[in-house]
Protein backbone atom coordinates (compact mmCIF):
# COMPACT_ATOMS: atom_id res chain seq x y z
CA UNK A 1 0.00 0.00 0.00
CA UNK A 2 0.96 3.36 -0.92
CA UNK A 3 1.84 5.18 2.23
CA UNK A 4 1.73 8.68 0.73
CA UNK A 5 0.81 9.38 -2.52
CA UNK A 6 2.03 12.64 -4.68
CA UNK A 7 -0.42 13.81 -6.72
CA UNK A 8 0.37 14.21 -10.70
CA UNK A 9 -1.68 15.48 -12.83
CA UNK A 10 0.93 16.40 -15.43
CA UNK A 11 1.93 20.12 -14.26
CA UNK A 12 5.49 20.38 -13.42
CA UNK A 13 8.42 18.82 -11.36
CA UNK A 14 6.70 16.19 -8.40
CA UNK A 15 10.59 15.10 -8.56
CA UNK A 16 11.53 17.27 -5.88
CA UNK A 17 8.37 16.77 -3.54
CA UNK A 18 8.74 13.32 -4.10
CA UNK A 19 12.24 13.11 -2.99
CA UNK A 20 11.87 15.77 0.15
CA UNK A 21 9.66 13.58 1.74
CA UNK A 22 11.39 10.17 0.86
CA UNK A 23 13.99 12.10 2.77
CA UNK A 24 12.34 12.32 5.33
CA UNK A 25 10.48 9.22 5.56
CA UNK A 26 12.62 6.70 4.17
CA UNK A 27 10.82 4.02 5.12
CA UNK A 28 7.60 4.99 3.72
CA UNK A 29 6.15 4.08 0.49
CA UNK A 30 6.28 7.42 -1.53
CA UNK A 31 4.11 6.98 -5.08
CA UNK A 32 4.57 9.78 -7.77
CA UNK A 33 0.73 8.61 -9.45
CA UNK A 34 -1.81 9.95 -11.59
CA UNK A 35 -4.36 7.12 -10.76
CA UNK A 36 -7.12 7.75 -8.69
CA UNK A 37 -7.22 4.11 -7.02
CA UNK A 38 -3.76 5.11 -5.61
CA UNK A 39 -4.49 8.29 -4.41
CA UNK A 40 -7.83 6.49 -2.74
CA UNK A 41 -5.90 4.17 -1.27
CA UNK A 42 -2.99 6.16 0.06
CA UNK A 43 -2.63 6.72 3.70
CA UNK A 44 -1.68 10.55 3.13
CA UNK A 45 -2.00 12.93 0.18
CA UNK A 46 0.45 15.50 -0.55
CA UNK A 47 -1.50 17.88 -3.28
CA UNK A 48 1.20 20.11 -5.09
CA UNK A 49 0.69 22.28 -8.38
CA UNK A 50 2.92 24.44 -10.42
CA UNK A 51 1.85 26.52 -13.21
CA UNK A 52 -1.46 28.24 -14.52
CA UNK A 53 -4.31 27.32 -11.88
CA UNK A 54 -6.94 26.79 -14.94
CA UNK A 55 -4.69 24.83 -16.56
CA UNK A 56 -4.39 22.54 -13.56
CA UNK A 57 -7.67 22.20 -12.85
CA UNK A 58 -8.60 21.15 -16.11
CA UNK A 59 -5.79 18.37 -15.84
CA UNK A 60 -6.76 17.76 -12.57
CA UNK A 61 -10.54 16.83 -14.09
CA UNK A 62 -8.81 15.64 -17.55
CA UNK A 63 -7.25 12.94 -15.78
CA UNK A 64 -10.22 11.78 -13.42
CA UNK A 65 -8.55 12.67 -10.47
CA UNK A 66 -10.76 15.28 -9.18
CA UNK A 67 -13.30 13.14 -6.92
CA UNK A 68 -9.88 11.40 -5.71
CA UNK A 69 -8.83 14.55 -4.46
CA UNK A 70 -12.17 15.84 -3.11
CA UNK A 71 -12.31 12.47 -1.66
CA UNK A 72 -8.94 12.55 -0.02
CA UNK A 73 -9.07 16.50 1.16
CA UNK A 74 -12.21 14.99 3.11
CA UNK A 75 -11.11 12.11 5.16
CA UNK A 76 -6.95 11.99 5.48
CA UNK A 77 -3.90 13.55 5.99
CA UNK A 78 -3.91 16.14 2.93
CA UNK A 79 -1.34 18.33 2.07
CA UNK A 80 -1.90 21.27 -0.40
CA UNK A 81 0.87 22.82 -1.83
CA UNK A 82 1.18 26.19 -3.67
CA UNK A 83 -1.62 25.56 -6.48
CA UNK A 84 -2.65 22.86 -4.79
CA UNK A 85 -3.82 25.02 -1.54
CA UNK A 86 -4.61 27.69 -4.18
CA UNK A 87 -7.08 25.16 -5.74
CA UNK A 88 -9.11 23.87 -2.42
CA UNK A 89 -10.65 27.31 -2.06
CA UNK A 90 -13.91 28.73 -4.22
CA UNK A 91 -12.61 30.85 -6.88
CA UNK A 92 -9.58 32.60 -8.93
CA UNK A 93 -8.85 35.87 -10.03
CA UNK A 94 -6.48 33.62 -12.16
CA UNK A 95 -8.58 32.77 -15.18
CA UNK A 96 -11.33 33.62 -12.98
CA UNK A 97 -12.27 30.27 -12.62
CA UNK A 98 -14.08 27.70 -9.95
CA UNK A 99 -11.83 25.64 -7.47
CA UNK A 100 -12.52 22.95 -5.53
CA UNK A 101 -14.53 24.73 -2.81
CA UNK A 102 -13.07 22.99 0.23
CA UNK A 103 -12.14 25.82 1.81
CA UNK A 104 -14.23 28.87 2.17
CA UNK A 105 -12.30 32.14 -0.12
CA UNK A 106 -11.11 33.61 -3.08
CA UNK A 107 -7.86 33.55 -4.63
CA UNK A 108 -6.58 37.15 -5.46
CA UNK A 109 -3.68 38.54 -7.30
CA UNK A 110 -1.12 40.89 -6.24
CA UNK A 111 -2.20 44.59 -6.53
CA UNK A 112 2.00 44.97 -8.35
CA UNK A 113 0.88 48.49 -8.82
CA UNK A 114 0.34 49.09 -5.44
CA UNK A 115 3.14 47.67 -3.80
CA UNK A 116 6.16 49.04 -2.71
CA UNK A 117 8.69 48.20 0.28
CA UNK A 118 9.66 49.90 3.52
CA UNK A 119 12.78 51.67 1.31
CA UNK A 120 9.64 52.94 -1.59
CA UNK A 121 10.85 50.55 -3.98
CA UNK A 122 8.71 48.47 -6.02
CA UNK A 123 8.15 44.81 -5.18
CA UNK A 124 8.45 42.56 -7.97
CA UNK A 125 5.75 39.92 -9.28
CA UNK A 126 6.23 37.17 -8.48
CA UNK A 127 6.92 37.17 -5.16
CA UNK A 128 9.82 34.70 -5.38
CA UNK A 129 12.25 33.72 -2.57
CA UNK A 130 12.30 33.41 0.93
CA UNK A 131 10.18 35.34 3.30
CA UNK A 132 9.21 34.75 7.15
CA UNK A 133 6.28 32.67 7.97
CA UNK A 134 4.45 34.06 11.08
CA UNK A 135 2.51 31.32 12.73
CA UNK A 136 -0.78 32.25 13.92
CA UNK A 137 -2.01 29.23 14.88
CA UNK A 138 -0.40 25.94 16.97
CA UNK A 139 -0.08 23.21 14.82
CA UNK A 140 1.34 19.87 15.09
CA UNK A 141 2.64 20.71 11.59
CA UNK A 142 4.43 23.80 12.79
CA UNK A 143 6.57 21.29 15.47
CA UNK A 144 9.61 22.16 16.13
CA UNK A 145 9.76 24.89 13.35
CA UNK A 146 10.63 28.15 14.78
CA UNK A 147 8.29 31.41 14.73
CA UNK A 148 8.90 33.46 11.82
CA UNK A 149 11.61 30.66 9.73
CA UNK A 150 11.78 31.47 5.91
CA UNK A 151 10.21 29.37 3.39
CA UNK A 152 10.91 29.80 -0.27
CA UNK A 153 7.73 31.28 -1.87
CA UNK A 154 7.27 31.30 -5.79
CA UNK A 155 3.65 33.00 -6.57
CA UNK A 156 2.04 35.73 -8.19
CA UNK A 157 -1.63 34.71 -6.74
CA UNK A 158 -2.38 34.26 -3.00
CA UNK A 159 -5.64 32.81 -0.72
CA UNK A 160 -7.96 35.18 1.06
CA UNK A 161 -9.71 32.87 3.18
CA UNK A 162 -13.42 34.18 3.70
CA UNK A 163 -13.16 32.24 7.25
CA UNK A 164 -10.43 33.63 9.20
CA UNK A 165 -10.47 30.38 11.72
CA UNK A 166 -9.00 28.10 8.67
CA UNK A 167 -5.50 30.67 8.97
CA UNK A 168 -2.56 28.95 10.15
CA UNK A 169 0.30 31.59 8.97
CA UNK A 170 0.71 34.82 7.61
CA UNK A 171 3.11 36.15 5.50
CA UNK A 172 3.86 39.88 4.27
CA UNK A 173 4.35 41.22 0.73
CA UNK A 174 3.49 44.48 0.00
CA UNK A 175 0.10 42.79 1.59
CA UNK A 176 -0.45 40.50 4.77
CA UNK A 177 -1.80 37.40 3.06
CA UNK A 178 -2.52 34.10 4.39
CA UNK A 179 0.58 31.57 3.47
CA UNK A 180 -0.44 28.35 5.21
CA UNK A 181 -4.36 27.30 6.02
CA UNK A 182 -5.84 24.44 8.09
CA UNK A 183 -8.94 22.83 8.59
CA UNK A 184 -9.49 18.81 10.19
CA UNK A 185 -7.27 16.66 8.54
CA UNK A 186 -6.24 19.20 5.54
CA UNK A 187 -3.26 21.57 5.83
CA UNK A 188 -1.96 23.53 2.79
CA UNK A 189 0.58 25.92 2.14
CA UNK A 190 1.77 28.65 -0.55
CA UNK A 191 5.31 28.51 -0.02
CA UNK A 192 7.43 25.41 -1.41
CA UNK A 193 8.53 22.96 2.31
CA UNK A 194 9.95 20.70 -1.00
CA UNK A 195 12.55 24.23 -0.94
CA UNK A 196 12.47 25.40 1.98
CA UNK A 197 15.56 23.53 3.49
CA UNK A 198 15.47 22.56 6.97
CA UNK A 199 12.44 23.85 7.65
CA UNK A 200 10.62 23.11 4.84
CA UNK A 201 12.02 19.10 5.60
CA UNK A 202 10.94 19.83 9.31
CA UNK A 203 7.59 20.78 8.25
CA UNK A 204 7.32 17.90 5.39
CA UNK A 205 8.31 14.94 8.11
CA UNK A 206 5.61 16.52 10.74
CA UNK A 207 3.32 15.50 7.86
CA UNK A 208 3.92 12.28 7.44
CA UNK A 209 3.52 11.64 11.55
CA UNK A 210 0.37 13.80 11.56
CA UNK A 211 -2.43 11.98 12.97
CA UNK A 212 -5.36 14.70 12.73
CA UNK A 213 -8.98 14.25 14.05
CA UNK A 214 -10.83 13.45 10.79
CA UNK A 215 -14.48 14.88 10.43
CA UNK A 216 -16.20 13.54 7.69
CA UNK A 217 -17.93 16.62 5.75
CA UNK A 218 -21.23 15.56 4.05
CA UNK A 219 -21.65 19.22 2.98
CA UNK A 220 -19.73 21.50 0.75
CA UNK A 221 -17.33 23.44 3.69
CA UNK A 222 -18.24 26.90 1.80
CA UNK A 223 -21.69 26.21 3.40
CA UNK A 224 -20.40 25.76 6.59
CA UNK A 225 -21.17 29.22 8.88
CA UNK A 226 -17.85 31.39 9.32
CA UNK A 227 -16.28 31.32 12.82
CA UNK B 1 10.24 41.37 8.15
CA UNK B 2 9.35 40.48 4.44
CA UNK B 3 11.23 38.85 1.50
CA UNK B 4 14.90 38.30 1.89
CA UNK B 5 17.49 39.29 -1.07
CA UNK B 6 18.80 36.24 -2.47
CA UNK B 7 22.47 34.66 -3.01
CA UNK B 8 22.77 32.74 -5.65
CA UNK B 9 26.38 30.51 -6.13
CA UNK B 10 26.57 30.00 -9.66
CA UNK B 11 28.06 26.96 -11.15
CA UNK B 12 29.57 26.60 -14.89
CA UNK B 13 29.13 23.09 -16.04
CA UNK B 14 31.00 21.71 -18.69
CA UNK B 15 31.24 18.09 -19.67
CA UNK B 16 29.91 17.44 -16.03
CA UNK B 17 32.54 18.90 -14.08
CA UNK B 18 31.98 22.60 -12.70
CA UNK B 19 34.93 25.09 -13.93
CA UNK B 20 35.18 28.56 -14.23
CA UNK B 21 36.49 31.30 -16.87
CA UNK B 22 37.38 34.68 -16.99
CA UNK B 23 35.31 37.28 -19.82
CA UNK B 24 33.54 33.78 -20.99
CA UNK B 25 37.23 32.27 -21.92
CA UNK B 26 39.65 30.30 -20.31
CA UNK B 27 38.12 27.90 -18.14
CA UNK B 28 39.34 26.46 -15.18
CA UNK B 29 38.30 23.49 -13.09
CA UNK B 30 36.47 24.05 -9.91
CA UNK B 31 35.32 20.65 -8.80
CA UNK B 32 32.27 18.23 -8.74
CA UNK B 33 28.97 19.64 -9.29
CA UNK B 34 26.70 17.65 -6.00
CA UNK B 35 29.70 17.60 -3.62
CA UNK B 36 30.11 22.12 -4.36
CA UNK B 37 26.13 21.95 -4.55
CA UNK B 38 26.11 20.49 -1.59
CA UNK B 39 28.62 22.55 0.56
CA UNK B 40 26.87 25.78 -0.71
CA UNK B 41 23.14 24.22 0.95
CA UNK B 42 25.06 23.60 4.12
CA UNK B 43 26.67 27.61 4.03
CA UNK B 44 23.04 28.91 3.70
CA UNK B 45 22.65 29.74 -0.54
CA UNK B 46 18.99 30.58 -1.70
CA UNK B 47 19.24 28.82 -4.58
CA UNK B 48 21.92 27.53 -7.20
CA UNK B 49 21.94 28.56 -10.54
CA UNK B 50 23.82 25.60 -12.92
CA UNK B 51 25.03 26.53 -16.55
CA UNK B 52 25.72 24.16 -18.83
CA UNK B 53 28.60 25.12 -21.51
CA UNK B 54 29.15 21.85 -22.98
CA UNK B 55 29.91 22.57 -26.24
CA UNK B 56 29.22 19.47 -27.80
CA UNK B 57 25.90 17.93 -28.13
CA UNK B 58 27.45 14.85 -26.83
CA UNK B 59 28.69 16.09 -23.39
CA UNK B 60 25.24 17.88 -23.35
CA UNK B 61 23.02 15.08 -21.66
CA UNK B 62 25.52 15.17 -18.49
CA UNK B 63 23.76 17.99 -17.21
CA UNK B 64 20.54 15.74 -16.75
CA UNK B 65 22.32 13.05 -14.75
CA UNK B 66 24.03 16.64 -12.51
CA UNK B 67 20.75 18.02 -11.93
CA UNK B 68 18.78 14.61 -10.97
CA UNK B 69 21.73 13.53 -8.50
CA UNK B 70 21.58 17.45 -6.74
CA UNK B 71 18.06 17.48 -6.82
CA UNK B 72 18.13 14.26 -4.55
CA UNK B 73 20.20 15.54 -1.87
CA UNK B 74 19.77 19.48 -1.64
CA UNK B 75 16.62 20.95 -0.65
CA UNK B 76 16.43 24.78 -2.02
CA UNK B 77 15.71 25.80 -5.44
CA UNK B 78 17.42 25.37 -8.70
CA UNK B 79 18.27 27.14 -11.79
CA UNK B 80 19.22 25.38 -15.02
CA UNK B 81 20.38 26.77 -18.49
CA UNK B 82 22.85 26.48 -20.97
CA UNK B 83 21.46 24.67 -24.54
CA UNK B 84 17.89 25.46 -24.22
CA UNK B 85 16.45 25.31 -27.31
CA UNK B 86 12.85 23.42 -27.13
CA UNK B 87 9.89 23.30 -24.73
CA UNK B 88 10.81 19.72 -24.74
CA UNK B 89 14.16 20.57 -23.21
CA UNK B 90 12.46 22.63 -20.44
CA UNK B 91 10.14 19.58 -20.04
CA UNK B 92 13.46 17.22 -19.44
CA UNK B 93 15.28 19.88 -17.28
CA UNK B 94 12.17 20.43 -15.29
CA UNK B 95 11.20 16.27 -14.73
CA UNK B 96 15.25 15.78 -13.80
CA UNK B 97 14.59 18.13 -10.92
CA UNK B 98 15.16 21.64 -11.93
CA UNK B 99 12.91 24.46 -10.62
CA UNK B 100 13.63 26.87 -13.15
CA UNK B 101 15.26 27.07 -16.46
CA UNK B 102 17.08 29.85 -17.89
CA UNK B 103 16.67 30.32 -21.72
CA UNK B 104 19.13 32.51 -23.71
CA UNK B 105 20.12 32.12 -27.19
CA UNK B 106 17.03 30.24 -28.24
CA UNK B 107 14.83 32.98 -26.98
CA UNK B 108 16.60 35.49 -29.47
CA UNK B 109 16.29 32.64 -32.04
CA UNK B 110 13.08 32.04 -31.76
CA UNK B 111 10.94 34.37 -28.87
CA UNK B 112 7.92 32.19 -29.47
CA UNK B 113 10.04 29.40 -27.24
CA UNK B 114 9.42 32.03 -24.27
CA UNK B 115 5.53 32.52 -24.33
CA UNK B 116 5.19 28.44 -25.51
CA UNK B 117 7.13 27.22 -22.22
CA UNK B 118 5.67 29.84 -19.66
CA UNK B 119 1.82 29.15 -21.31
CA UNK B 120 2.97 25.17 -20.63
CA UNK B 121 4.50 25.40 -17.28
CA UNK B 122 4.44 28.65 -15.72
CA UNK B 123 6.45 32.18 -15.23
CA UNK B 124 7.50 30.66 -12.06
CA UNK B 125 10.19 28.32 -13.69
CA UNK B 126 11.01 30.44 -16.78
CA UNK B 127 13.81 32.78 -16.56
CA UNK B 128 15.48 34.46 -19.69
CA UNK B 129 18.93 34.99 -19.31
CA UNK B 130 20.63 38.22 -21.32
CA UNK B 131 24.14 38.93 -21.51
CA UNK B 132 24.39 42.20 -21.70
CA UNK B 133 27.66 44.73 -23.27
CA UNK B 134 27.94 48.27 -23.83
CA UNK B 135 27.34 50.11 -26.71
CA UNK B 136 30.22 51.90 -26.96
CA UNK B 137 28.71 54.70 -29.14
CA UNK B 138 29.25 58.03 -27.08
CA UNK B 139 25.71 58.85 -26.97
CA UNK B 140 23.06 57.49 -24.42
CA UNK B 141 23.74 54.57 -22.12
CA UNK B 142 22.57 51.48 -23.87
CA UNK B 143 23.33 47.48 -23.79
CA UNK B 144 23.09 44.96 -26.91
CA UNK B 145 22.03 41.38 -26.66
CA UNK B 146 24.68 38.72 -27.13
CA UNK B 147 24.54 34.79 -27.46
CA UNK B 148 25.99 31.76 -28.19
CA UNK B 149 27.85 31.99 -24.66
CA UNK B 150 28.85 35.85 -25.57
CA UNK B 151 30.19 35.12 -28.73
CA UNK B 152 27.47 36.92 -31.07
CA UNK B 153 26.17 40.31 -31.24
CA UNK B 154 22.62 40.22 -31.95
CA UNK B 155 21.52 44.48 -32.44
CA UNK B 156 18.68 44.31 -29.89
CA UNK B 157 18.65 46.36 -27.12
CA UNK B 158 18.79 44.84 -23.96
CA UNK B 159 16.30 46.56 -21.96
CA UNK B 160 13.92 46.70 -25.10
CA UNK B 161 14.42 42.78 -25.45
CA UNK B 162 14.34 42.52 -21.23
CA UNK B 163 10.39 44.09 -21.64
CA UNK B 164 9.75 42.03 -24.42
CA UNK B 165 10.85 38.98 -22.40
CA UNK B 166 8.59 40.32 -19.55
CA UNK B 167 5.30 40.32 -21.91
CA UNK B 168 6.23 37.28 -23.30
CA UNK B 169 5.46 35.85 -19.33
CA UNK B 170 9.21 35.41 -18.41
CA UNK B 171 9.40 34.92 -14.46
CA UNK B 172 12.87 36.47 -13.97
CA UNK B 173 15.91 37.87 -15.82
CA UNK B 174 18.87 36.52 -15.39
CA UNK B 175 21.31 39.96 -16.42
CA UNK B 176 25.25 39.13 -16.84
CA UNK B 177 27.40 41.64 -17.66
CA UNK B 178 29.84 40.77 -20.33
CA UNK B 179 32.08 43.69 -19.86
CA UNK B 180 32.01 43.25 -16.08
CA UNK B 181 31.92 39.09 -16.08
CA UNK B 182 35.11 37.56 -14.61
CA UNK B 183 36.71 40.64 -14.14
CA UNK B 184 35.84 40.80 -10.15
CA UNK B 185 35.53 44.53 -10.64
CA UNK B 186 31.89 44.35 -9.39
CA UNK B 187 28.14 44.20 -11.19
CA UNK B 188 27.61 46.88 -13.98
CA UNK B 189 25.38 48.83 -11.57
CA UNK B 190 23.97 51.29 -14.01
CA UNK B 191 22.70 47.98 -16.31
CA UNK B 192 21.07 46.64 -12.99
CA UNK B 193 19.31 49.47 -12.08
CA UNK B 194 18.30 50.11 -15.74
CA UNK B 195 16.83 46.95 -15.66
CA UNK B 196 15.34 46.71 -12.09
CA UNK B 197 13.53 50.08 -12.93
CA UNK B 198 12.12 48.88 -15.99
CA UNK B 199 11.13 45.89 -14.72
CA UNK B 200 8.33 44.85 -12.62
CA UNK B 201 9.74 40.58 -12.77
CA UNK B 202 12.48 39.93 -10.19
CA UNK B 203 16.35 40.56 -11.37
CA UNK B 204 18.88 38.31 -10.88
CA UNK B 205 22.92 40.67 -10.78
CA UNK B 206 25.66 38.50 -12.47
CA UNK B 207 28.74 39.23 -13.55
CA UNK B 208 31.77 40.88 -12.08
CA UNK B 209 31.79 39.84 -8.36
CA UNK B 210 35.22 40.11 -6.88
CA UNK B 211 34.48 41.14 -3.17
CA UNK B 212 31.39 41.18 -0.46
CA UNK B 213 30.95 45.06 -1.26
CA UNK B 214 29.86 44.12 -4.82
CA UNK B 215 26.79 42.19 -3.70
CA UNK B 216 25.75 45.08 -1.27
CA UNK B 217 25.84 47.52 -3.99
CA UNK B 218 23.92 45.32 -6.33
CA UNK B 219 21.25 45.62 -3.92
CA UNK B 220 21.32 48.87 -2.68
CA UNK B 221 22.96 50.55 -5.58
CA UNK B 222 21.75 48.35 -8.38
CA UNK B 223 18.14 47.30 -6.80
CA UNK B 224 18.67 43.91 -7.80
CA UNK B 225 15.99 41.42 -6.03
CA UNK B 226 19.29 38.56 -5.91
CA UNK B 227 22.72 38.72 -6.90
CA UNK B 228 24.30 35.53 -8.23
CA UNK B 229 28.42 34.58 -7.74
CA UNK B 230 31.00 31.87 -8.70
CA UNK B 231 34.68 32.38 -8.59
CA UNK B 232 34.41 33.87 -5.06
CA UNK B 233 32.90 30.75 -3.66
CA UNK B 234 34.34 28.35 -5.19
CA UNK B 235 37.59 28.70 -4.50
CA UNK B 236 36.95 29.46 -0.78
CA UNK B 237 37.33 33.17 -0.56
CA UNK B 238 34.49 33.31 1.05
CA UNK B 239 31.56 31.72 2.38
CA UNK B 240 28.10 32.28 1.37
CA UNK B 241 27.19 32.61 4.80
CA UNK B 242 30.05 35.28 5.50
CA UNK B 243 28.57 37.30 2.14
CA UNK B 244 25.45 36.95 3.98
CA UNK B 245 26.29 38.59 7.15
CA UNK B 246 28.06 41.15 5.58
CA UNK B 247 25.15 42.25 3.74
CA UNK B 248 22.99 42.17 7.08
CA UNK B 249 25.51 44.57 8.73
CA UNK B 250 24.15 47.11 5.70
CA UNK B 251 21.01 46.58 6.50
CA UNK B 252 19.98 44.54 3.74
CA UNK B 253 17.30 41.59 4.17
CA UNK B 254 18.82 37.78 4.31
CA UNK B 255 18.14 34.52 5.19
CA UNK B 256 20.62 33.57 7.63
Amino acid sequence: MTDVAVVDYGMGNLRSVAKAVERVAPRLAVAVTSDPETVRCAARVVFPGQGAMPDCMRELQARGLREAVVEAARGKPFLGICIGLQMLFERSDEGGIAGLGLLPGQVRRFPVEKMTDAQGMRLKVPHMGWNQVRQTVPHALWEGIPQDARFYFVHSFFPEPANRGIVAAESFYGVPFACACARDNVFAVQFHPEKSQAAGLQLLANFVAWQPTVRRVTEPISASPAT
Amino acid sequence: MGLAKRIIPCLDVKAGRVVKGVNFVGLRDAGDPVEIARRYDEQGADELTFLDITASSDGRDLIIGVVEAVAAQVFIPMTVGGGVRSVQDVRRLLNAGADKVSINTAAVQNPDLVSEATGRFGAQCIVVAIDAKRVPDGGALRWEVYTHGGRKPTGLDALEWGRRMEQAGAGEILLTSMDRDGTRNGFDLELTLAFSEALSIPIVASGGVGNLDHLVDGVLKGHADAVLAASIFHYGEYTVREAKEHMARHGIEVRL
